[in-house]
């Protein structure tokens, strides 16, 4: 079966006066229902990795294949569709919009979509906010519930347009033990009972502990010895 | 309601004090615009009625718009002919064949036209004597082409008409010659026929020029007095449409092959200097939305400079630029909407409020209302200009928004 996202030489770098190199060589192969994380140490370029995986940034060179297709010809148009509809993302700042209510964060990107109707769509939006046990709070807006809710929230907007890729930044760099440990335990489920597959760039040894593979970056490179 | 749409909303209503500023800024000036352009456009009109009302939209005199030409340059045109020292033929003055002229003029659709002979007399009273111009009229028919019978204080045309030796004389000649209702005065024409006319009408213009040396007789008598039988040297001609008078001089002028100037010909300087005025009049109250549209730039653009982080999570999360775009956009022409409806509600009350005034015109005798326009147009053309310079101003910072990378928004917050 062919992997879901590979990265063939990917390289990112900065121009300016003295270009600055994020990311060089990388070439790695992600597979379905597979639980990844980038470890590293600060400033290494994990995250600029995750970024160029998640078709947020494009690569100077190499390139990044999702489901088998190559991305590198794609235009922003493009890259935002793939995003809309392959991909999720979890950031370690929630992210989410002050705004609008937990309910509305989540369908925004079914309503973006369009693909359901506004019935369906906010079914849809229910559900997820029930598996994640934040029924309740559906109707609060995200500074009225605590951290490890907005991060739960946060996943089930990355869920909601049903994306068999979930690409998540340092999602527990923000929370206590119990919320870091329930939202681990989420994106683990979310990989045996539901297929998807999550690479996520983390600091935290617990959660790491709890993926398939690790893979190490130190100065924008793969590291295969590099133990946190 | 599409999801652009509803977070362009809420970014509005999430911003009240600013949304409300820059909605004001719009609104004030759409309710100038309009205001200001109601007064402007109902003066022009009133002004524009009172010299439709007060001059013969059409004037066909015994004249020709070019000097006749000679036969041989007629006989060949693209020839070298020149013929020196040329005497005209002295020619009898006065419109040929007018009978028939006139009934081909009366034969075109929605108009009257009346025939005049006018000339300049002397008139003697009391040992006074003053040159004026006497126009022969036919009354019947002079009453369809002029409103100079509303403007008589006593006397009627009726009168005149009944009256083959009358004439009517406007009030600062009878102030003048100090002549009262049937007051006889003898007129002289240069040829030296003299005939004593009577007073049977007054009128008063308010154009002091004209109440001093204009008279009018029965064209019978002026044709004897003028000793040109049987002529006539002007048609009056009045539109039921005045600004078709153009159009039906020119096809008047090109069957007649006499002169034939509308009024919009003979007082040209006037809509000029009116099309001028309309000019600084829509610069400056366009001015203003200009200067409201600044508001609703300040507004966006803060607004993009707050949410930029939104952006980046919406564009992270698969919105398109131009989605971005258009939230911004929509921002824009929702502020000018709205703008534009509660202006035109408060312009509406402005223009009803003006409507009310009253002013005395110097000269005037009575209070008259200020004179307001109420097209539609001018509607149009403030909620259209309010509505371009609110996109116009939304437009920089929603093009902004759409260029925000998420990459750099993500970078500089981990």
């Amino acid at each position: 079966m062919r992997p879901i996202l590979a990265a063939e030489r990917l390289g990112r770098v900065l121009p300016g006066e003295i270009p600055v190199t994020l990311v060089q060589d990388v070439t790695l192969a992600v597979e379905r229902g597979e639980f990844v994380v980038i470890m590293g140490p600060s400033g290494s370029g994990k995250s600029s990795l995750l970024y160029l995986l998640g078709l947020l940034d494009t690569p100077t060179s190499g390139r990044v294949l999702l489901d088998g297709q190559d991305t590198s010809g794609f235009g922003e148009d493009e890259l935002a569709a793939t995003r809309l509809r392959k991909l999720g993302f979890v950031f370690q700042f929630h992210f989410l919009l002050a705004e609008f209510s937990v309910l509305d964060n989540v369908l925004l990107p079914l309503r973006r979509l369009g693909v359901l109707t506004e019935d369906a769509a906010r079914r849809r939006a229910r559900e997820l906010l029930d598996q994640l046990g934040l029924s309740e709070h559906g109707h609060k807006r995200p500074y009225q519930i605590s951290g490890g809710q907005r991060q739960r929230v946060a996943i089930a907007r990355a869920l909601a347009n049903d994306p068999p890729l979930i690409l998540a930044d340092e999602p527990t760099g923000n929370l206590d033990t119990r919320a870091a440990a329930n939202v681990r335990q989420i994106l683990r489920d979310l990989t045996r009972a539901f297929g998807k597959t999550v690479i996520a760039v983390t600091h935290d040894l617990t959660f790491a502990g709890a993926a398939d593979r690790r893979i190490g970056i130190v100065d924008g490179r793969i590291d295969p010895d590099w133990r946190a | 309601m599409s999801i652009r749409l509803a977070i362009a909303v809420t970014h509005l209503v999430n911003r009240k004090r600013p949304t409300l500023v820059s909605l004001t800024g719009i609104v004030l000036g759409v309710a100038f615009f309009l205001a200001v352009s109601s007064l402007m456009r109902g003066s022009e009109r009133d002004f524009i009625k009172r010299l439709i009302d007060n001059s013969p939209h059409i004037t066909v005199s015994d004249e020709y718009r070019n000097p006749q030409l000679q036969p041989a340059v007629v006989r060949w045109p693209e020839g070298a002919v020149e013929v020196r020292r040329v005497k005209p033929l002295t020619e009898v003055r006065g419109i040929r064949g007018h009978a028939r002229k006139l009934a081909f003029i009366e034969s075109l659709p929605g108009l009257r036209a009346a025939p005049v002979l006018m000339g300049s007399v002397v008139l003697t009273f009391a040992g006074r004597i003053e040159g004026v111009t006497l126009s022969g009229i036919v009354p019947a028919k002079t009453k369809g082409v002029s409103t100079i019978e509303e403007k008589f204080t006593q006397g009627s045309l009726d009168a005149l008409a009944a009256n083959p030796n009358g004439i009517v004389i406007g009030v600062g000649l009878a102030k003048k010659f100090g002549l009262e209702m049937g007051s006889v005065v003898n007129a002289a024409s240069p040829g030296g026929e003299v005939r004593t006319l009577k007073v049977v009408g007054m009128f008063r213009t308010g154009n002091a020029n004209y109440d001093e040396t204009q008279t009018f007789a029965l064209l019978k008598r002026v044709q004897g007095l003028l000793d040109r039988p049987n002529r006539i040297n002007r048609f009056i001609i009045q539109l039921d449409d005045p600004y078709a008078a153009r159009d039906v001089a020119a096809v008047i002028e090109e069957r007649t092959g006499y002169k034939s100037v509308s009024w919009l010909e003979a007082s040209e300087d006037l809509m000029s200097v009116l099309l001028v005025r309309n000019l600084i009049m829509y610069s400056v109250v366009s001015a203003i939305l200009v200067v409201a549209a600044f508001g609703i730039y300040n507004t966006i653009s803060t607004i993009v400079m707050e949410k930029t982080h939104d952006i980046a999570i919406l564009k992270s999360m698969g919105f398109h630029a131009r989605d971005v775009r258009r939230i911004f956009l929509a921002e824009g022409v929702m502020l000018g909407l709205i703008g534009s409806l509660l202006g035109l509600a408060l312009g509406l009350g402005l223009m009803a409020l003006l409507a009310r005034v009253e002013i005395k015109p110097p000269g005037a005798t009575e209070l008259v209302h200020l004179p307001i326009y109420w097209g539609y147009e001018q509607y149009l053309l403030a909620a259209g200009f309010a509505l371009a310079s609110a996109v116009g101003a939304a437009y920089l910072p929603a093009r902004k928004a759409g260029r925000v990378q998420p990459v750099t928004i993500l970078r500089g917050m981990g």
